[in-house]
């Protein structure tokens, strides 16, 4: 198949790690992955903020750099769920301007051929062992958009359990929010730091080596908190332990991956 | 025993009052505890239920046809209800409605009125307004009671004193009915109360309720409740005043059937509400002689002529919402600085106020759709904050500081070459900042390259509120995109 990568802006910018699991998982399944240079952001964080006016340009632009892939694989399900959820409007609000009369139709016969990775994998590809191996106690973090926007279920979970060598350990609160929100976090802080310490206590008891997500958003939360108490406990997104196998092992058995101080 | 009300008028920012609250470690158990219990029960019974999601879909269909045709039906309750032999008024905001019930108690003569728990007349302030007048009201709902003799105010729509716990309870008992010796016992509480009450009951002759339902094709009247005070109030005294909010009628008394069970369902977690209400006209020898409704709007009228925010009046106040929300979880009802908190107070509260007041509401929430998810009527209640945050990006105007910040990412977005250009000097004016790895970097390690690209722990300004409580990740040297222009130069060196 001809999959092309939507990285998103945040993941682009902060997560290069994530975007090449996701072509290295792709390839090793035997799929051709493109990355149209043209892309940016998908316009979640200025339409959850309230600046509607600033994202609506950004949905023809999406739109004219994917319409005309086979699929779009995203690794974030938060920005799937922005594009399923708001699209259809914002594009029908275009058109109601006069901008662009075309766009509601383009994005209704492109929608259906967006997914999220892990998505992907279960539900289009139908497969949940992609032969990966990850030797490490791992616990998986239902991201909100994951779990309620996509109705992921027990997809990642599925992958999560067929590699080999992982243990899953079950978070007792997995389906409270960790507390990222986009700019909640920085604009309700208190509230938002009294969440995630729920949240990381509940990691913390798993006795998880990694906590993991399809969302980097929520991951880099957890894991600000998680540095911040030294607790020695990171964070993967799910791509990345997917990615992982037998070879890479025994490459950092030869060649320790360092200590984070 | 009048106490100072919640005002979104003048209520600190729901930041400003979190911060306190969130310091407030008895009060954060007992909602923890509390909004557990009751989403536990909840949950439960809505397994049990095959046909949830469909009862839901036609709960929200009938609020929504009701609030479509609102005039048609507001004017056919008033036809029946007043053939039926009950007095409607109208009153267009708070003020007016508390002109109305305070002449009409006058009328009767009495300087005492008993009360059903009602969020109404809470978001109108009547207690206050009716102290004024020399008119002295008894909550009789056990959690209103507590609320009242506490000088306290609720925090949440169903359960309004679930911010104490019993021990709480009990010392206000103790010392505002003056019972030394009261023992600790839920009973020993039940017991106080009801005799406490059980004289009001017989002696005051004007009940004050609101109502869960008018039902437009017979004029008739639903209050629900689970402890039976409201039953007494509804037919021992002779005369009953209730204010309803406009949006609360349905068309037809087959409507309630789906209604009528989502309710307690999700409000307390029971199959039935333990006295389900329902009366029609005056009837005499049976309930009260002299019947009142007060049809109030408040600003439901302007909520409804806006298409996005419109769905917040389908709205049974079931507080569903606010037991399975994460935030309120963490600070509590009174945060909210309304009577109206959690998910459903953050959307109708702002709304209410014509947006003049409560403009931080709309950002209490991480839009994790857990309100969303849970309501019996799907009102889609991130959907409606993020309407309301334009609202208030709007009256800010585009020269806020964080306007003028977001437009010019936005700008960024628009080309890749400005993206990228932004990438590079996000890293530029972080590096600074940056705790840099390889002075750390343990010798014995042996690598040459850092693998992960070091932590900011302190951040300047707004975005200190991150850094308060978080380390953040550093930019990496190498952006995705910058790797995968790379790996193509290189054509078959794949990874
Ligand atoms: S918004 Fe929905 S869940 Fe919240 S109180 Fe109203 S009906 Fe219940």
């Amino acid at each position: 198949m001809n999959v092309a990568l939507f990285i998103t802006c945040y993941n682009d910018t902060l997560f290069p790690s994530t975007g090449k699991a996701v072509v290295q998982v792709l390839e090793r399944l035997g799929h051709t992955v493109t990355f149209p240079a043209g892309q940016t952001c998908c316009g979640q964080m200025h339409w959850n903020t309230g600046y509607q006016i600033e994202a609506l340009p950004l949905l023809p632009r999406f739109v004219a750099q994917f319409e005309h892939a086979e699929a779009v694989v995203v690794p974030s399900s938060s920005c799937v769920a922005m594009m399923r959820d708001h699209y259809p409007m914002m594009a029908e609000r275009i058109a109601a301007e006069g901008e662009d009369k075309t766009l509601p139709e383009r994005v209704a016969k492109l929608l259906p051929r967006i997914w999220e990775f892990s998505e992907f994998l279960t539900k289009k590809l139908g497969i949940t062992d992609v032969g990966a191996y990850y030797p490490h106690r791992v616990t998986y973090h239902a991201s909100c958009h994951g779990l309620r926007g996509l109705g992921l279920g027990d997809g990642p979970l599925s992958l999560l359990k067929s590699v080999r060598g992982l243990e899953l350990v079950e978070i007792s609160n997995l389906e409270q929010c960790c507390g990222f929100g986009g700019t909640f976090a920085i604009k309700n802080a208190e509230v938002s730091s009294a969440m995630l310490a729920e949240k990381t206590q509940a990691v913390l008891n798993t006795g998880a080596e990694q906590c993991t997500a399809c969302d980097n958003s929520c991951l880099m939360h957890i894991e600000g908190a998680l540095h911040r108490q030294r607790t020695g406990v990171g964070t993967k997104h799910i791509a990345e332990i997917l990615a992982h196998t037998e070879a890479d092992a025994a490459a950092e058995a030869n060649n320790p991956v360092e200590v984070t101080v | 025993m009048s106490r100072v009300p919640l005002d979104p008028r003048t209520a600190p920012s729901f930041q400003t009052a979190a911060k306190v609250l969130l310091g407030d470690a008895q009060l954060r158990k007992n909602v923890r505890h509390a909004t557990d219990v009751i989403q536990n029960k909840r949950r439960r019974l809505v397994e049990e239920k095959h046909d949830w999601q469909q009862m839901r879909e036609s709960g929200r269909q009938i609020r929504a046809h009701a609030l479509q045709h609102l005039d048609i039906y507001l004017a056919e309750f008033e036809r029946n209800f007043t053939a039926a032999g009950g007095h409607i008024h109208w009153a267009r905001d708070a003020a007016e409605a508390q002109r109305i019930v305070i002449d009409l108690v006058k009328q009767t003569g009495t300087s005492e009125v008993i009360k059903i728990k009602s969020m109404t007349t809470e978001e109108i302030q009547l207690n206050n307004a009716l102290e004024a007048a020399g008119v002295h009201a008894f909550e009789t709902d056990l959690a209103e009671l507590i609320i009242q003799l506490g000088e306290d105010q609720p925090s949440h729509i169903v359960v309004p004193a679930l911010h104490k716990n019993r021990s709480q309870v009990r010392e206000i008992f103790r010392k505002k009915m003056n019972l030394p010796n009261l023992g600790e016992t839920p009973q020993d509480l039940a017991e106080a109360a009801r005799q406490f009450l059980r004289e009001k009951f017989l002696r005051v002759p004007v009940a004050i309720s609101g109502a869960n339902f008018l039902i437009a094709e017979t004029g008739g009247v639903c209050i629900v409740e689970s402890e039976g005070n409201g039953r007494m109030c509804l037919t021992l005294p002779e005369t009953l005043i209730s204010v309803v909010g406009i949006e609360k009628v349905l068309p037809s008394w087959q409507d309630l059937e789906p209604l009528i069970q989502l309710l307690p369902r999700s409000a307390t977690g029971e199959r039935m509400n333990p006295y389900n209400s329902l009366w029609t006209g005056v009837h005499p020898g049976d309930g009260p002689t002299n019947m009142h409704i007060v049809l109030l709007d408040n600003g439901r009228t302007d909520v409804l002529a806006d298409h996005e925010g419109r769905q917040t009046l389908q709205c049974i106040r079931c507080g569903a919402c606010q037991n399975a929300c994460p935030v309120y979880r963490q600070t509590g009802g009174h945060a909210y600085g309304s009577v109206y908190a959690g998910p459903i107070g953050a959307i109708l509260t702002p709304q209410l106020m014509h947006m003049e007041h409560s403009q931080s509401l709309p950002y209490a929430s991480s839009l994790c759709g857990a309100c969303y998810e849970v309501c019996p009527v799907k009102i889609n209640i991130p959907e409606v904050l993020i309407h309301l945050r334009n609202k208030v990006v709007e009256q800010n105007g585009w020269y806020a500081p964080e306007s003028l910040a977001m437009k010019a990412v936005a700008q960024a977005f628009l080309s890749e070459k400005r993206f990228r250009a932004a990438q590079r000097l996000g890293r530029i004016a972080e590096s600074p900042l940056v705790k840099k790895r390889k002075q750390n970097k343990l010798q014995v390690l042996g690598q040459e390259e850092a693998q992960t690209p070091g932590w900011i722990g302190w951040l300047p300004g707004l975005l200190g509120g991150w850094t308060d409580t978080r380390d953040l990740q550093a930019m990496p040297k190498e952006t995705f995109r910058d790797w995968w222009e790379k790996r193509n130069e290189k054509g078959s060196n794949r990874t």
